[in-house]
């Protein structure tokens, strides 16, 4: 159903440009190995969807990339920076990228068009009115602007999730992350969050998403990742990637989710 | 049922044609019977059974038993302190005015009743303590100050709050202290200046540190530099401006009492304590072992021992271990005493709210970019206090009603300074003791039942519309 709209392809573009490469990251929780020997390279304007079942290390391997994980062995470079202990490649790293959660993670205390500013305001010392001004362009991009004086609280899922989503883009990042952004939401408020993030593809947004939607990846995606036990098991262009899966695991994995 | 009809063959399904009406509430939901039903009769009024029956019964005579109880505590209350109080001593008998015929006064015998006289005689001494009668305006206007500010800060719909708020916390106590001690304190100016200098290139090491132009080692503590810098220059400019002679008479604490000690104490600690137990709640759960075990330690040690033996050891025993000739304060002393052994309550106050804070907030703030101190400070602690507020108002009121052990060493707050009037034997008689209880009691019920009803606004306020 939602595969039939029509996806204007003509900003996608990918660049030369790495944005992100990881080489031969590993991670450990203790003695659990959660990330193995990850390789992977995201250029500028790329459109990459991990998907693999629960445990595999996806929502791991993306929270690596702006560090609310520490990988352990390996390397990843962020536009051209690397992720060490060092705060300010941190810092500087976290202002370039933005995040968008599973539990939308807006803060409560706080009103919608307030979540969007307070980053511009105290991380890029952006005047007030100036930030006002850009986040309520990205209200409207997200087609929310008259719930701006609103609470989170008084938001549907679906709504705080395009919330978050304009929330993470007043940074105005060059690569945004996404966890699973849809996994707690009811069926409805699916597609209005989907919508959003096709549009931002649409815009050449470089995007890394996590998410089970594979209507998603089929539109937007040029490359579809499979993880399995920590490993990036199958790797291609989503055409050939559920059409004719090689590896066993993705095979399992697509008739799992596919035929559900 | 629907599964059995379904099995017969005349099942054709169910489709509404006419809406359900609506319909109001029977009269036990709704009204003065409502009320009734819900409030009062629903414990006593169910006799479907014998047991039903006999705990109704008991029901009713107990709560018959409690208003009657009430009842009659609350008249002999409103007797002792309105119906039968004497309100006035026009001949000024002092004494004998509250002094029954037995006693050799007027008063019918039997008559138990407030002596309103005696409390309207010691007002001031209750208030001020034994501060000088002619300077008792300085203490008035400082106390003026103070409540304007805080009544200013209170309201929403007033202008310039944050100002007045800022005001409160730095000039204020400076005025308050040049006020009621008279300032002019006796200070070294050369190590002041000293101190000064230092605080100054602490502040430049700091600075230069953090553009790490002085190496790796110097940058990571950049920041212990500059807080330490402008503490030691805020601690030189306020002894300073104390040393200022302003024309005012000196007084001695000792000769403050009363209330004054009270509010002084109470509000020291209560402002004190909450700032101190925040950075000792945020050094508890931090992750450099360093800020935690200190914080852990200095937590359960205050928490471990009795309000009485630290107000003991900074009044007998500090002095033994102090050098000769230094002499400091004993008011100071107890409200250092007050303000630590707050400050540790408040940590685990404030810890319980932080641990209520979901992951996610952090993950949230972390992920836009924010700071550690901008994280706490903007995100998490605003959530973590609201949540919190009930226990911090509860220690609050603590707080305020434990400055009444400082009496213990030689400091007359409200009730040491009550009870050095009873053994006034001008005023003596029977109902003294009582009439000055009574009075103290209410006076520490406003104050605290004030603080209650404001928490229990703030909390209104800050839930409103927050909810998730």
């Amino acid at each position: 159903m939602a595969e039939q709209n029509a996806v204007d392809r003509s900003k996608m573009t990918v660049e030369d440009e790495v944005v992100v490469s990881m080489d031969s990251v590993n991670k450990w929780y203790g003695q659990f190995h959660v990330l193995r020997d990850i390789n992977l390279e995201v250029n500028k304007g790329e459109r990459i969807v991990i998907c693999g079942p629960s445990g595999s290390g996806k929502s791991t391997l993306i929270r690596c990339l702006n560090r609310l994980e520490v990988h352990q062995k390996g390397t990843i470079n962020v536009h051209g920076i690397e992720l060490n202990s060092d705060l300010k490649n941190i810092e500087y790293i976290r202002r370039e990228v933005g995040m968008v959660f599973q539990h939308f993670n807006l803060f409560p205390h706080l009103t919608i068009l307030e979540n969007c500013t307070l980053a511009p305001i105290w991380v890029r010392k952006m005047p007030k009115r100036e930030a006002e001004e850009i986040a309520m362009r990205f209200l409207e991009i997200v087609k929310i602007p008259e719930q701006a004086l609103k609470y989170p609280g008084q938001l549907s899922g679906g709504q705080q999730q395009r919330v978050a989503i304009a929330r993470a883009l007043c940074m105005q990042p060059q690569l945004m992350l996404f966890d699973e952004p849809t996994s707690a939401l009811d069926p409805e408020m699916i597609k209005e969050v989907l919508d959003t993030m096709v549009a931002l593809a649409e815009d050449g947004m470089t995007m890394v998403v996590v998410t089970h939607e594979m209507g998603f990846a089929r539109k937007v995606a040029n490359r579809v990742i499979f993880m399995d036990e920590g490993q990036i098991v199958e790797e291609n262009n989503p055409e050939d990637f559920f059409s004719n899966p090689k590896n066993d695991r993705t095979k399992l994995f697509l008739s799992q989710i596919l035929n559900h | 049922m629907a599964v059995d009809k379904k099995n017969t063959q005349a099942y054709t399904g169910f489709v509404r044609t006419e809406e359900a009406p609506l319909m109001p509430p029977p009269p036990s939901e709704s009204g003065i019977t409502g009320w009734l039903w819900q409030n009062v009769l629903s414990s006593c009024a169910n006799f479907t059974s014998v047991g039903a029956g006999v705990r109704s019964v008991l029901m009713a005579a107990f709560t018959v038993f409690v208003v009657w109880l009430t009842v009659k505590i609350g008249w002999g209350l409103i007797d002792f302190a309105f119906l039968s109080a004497v309100w006035s001593d026009p001949d000024t008998l002092k004494r004998e005015v509250c002094w029954t015929e037995e006693q050799g006064g007027s008063l019918p015998n039997g008559w138990h009743g407030a002596c309103w006289p005696f409390i309207q005689a010691k007002m001031k001494f209750y208030i001020y303590g034994p501060y000088d009668n002619s300077e008792l305006w300085r203490v008035n206007l400082a106390g003026l100050i103070g409540l304007v500010g805080l009544v200013w800060v209170m309201i929403e719909r007033l202008p310039y709050r944050r100002h007045v708020g800022i005001f409160l916390l730095t000039g204020y106590p400076l005025i308050a202290i040049i006020l009621l001690t008279g300032g002019a304190f006796e200070v070294d100016h050369g190590s002041l200046s000293i101190m000064a200098i230092l605080g100054l290139a602490a502040i430049s090491v700091g600075r230069l540190g953090r553009r790490g132009i002085l190496g790796d080692s110097v940058a990571t503590v950049a920041g212990v530099f500059a807080v330490a810098g402008w503490l030691m220059v805020a601690y030189a400019g306020v002894m300073l401006v104390l040393s200022t002679d302003v024309g005012l008479m000196n007084v001695d604490t000792n000769d403050w009492g009363g209330l004054l000690i009270t509010l002084v104490v109470a509000v020291t600690g209560i402002v004190a304590s909450l700032p101190l137990g925040i950075v000792l709640a945020l050094g508890r759960r931090s992750s450099m072992p360093v800020a935690r075990i200190l914080s852990v330690v200095f937590i359960e040690f205050w928490r471990g021992v009795p309000l009485i033996t630290v107000l003991f050891m900074a009044s007998v025993m500090l002095p033994l271990f102090l050098p000769e000739g230094v002499n400091f304060n004993n008011l100071l002393r107890a409200l250092i005493g007050v303000m630590l052994f707050s400050a540790a309550y408040m940590a685990e106050v404030v810890r319980g709210g932080l641990q209520a804070i979901d992951k996610g907030q952090y993950e949230g703030a972390d992920a836009v970019g924010l700071s550690y101190w901008q994280k706490m400070r903007l995100i998490i602690l605003p959530q973590a206090l609201t949540h919190v507020i009930p226990g911090i108002v509860n220690t609050f009121i603590g707080l305020f009603k434990d400055t009444t052990l400082v009496s213990i060493i030689g400091l007359f707050d409200l009730l040491g300074a009550a009870q050095s009037t009873l053994a006034d034997a001008a005023w003596a008689s029977p109902v003294q003791g009582h009439t000055a209880y009574l009075f103290i009691a209410v006076m520490f019920f406003i104050f605290c039942f004030g603080m209650s009803r404001y928490s229990i606004f703030m909390e209104n306020k800050l839930s409103r519309g927050r909810r998730r």
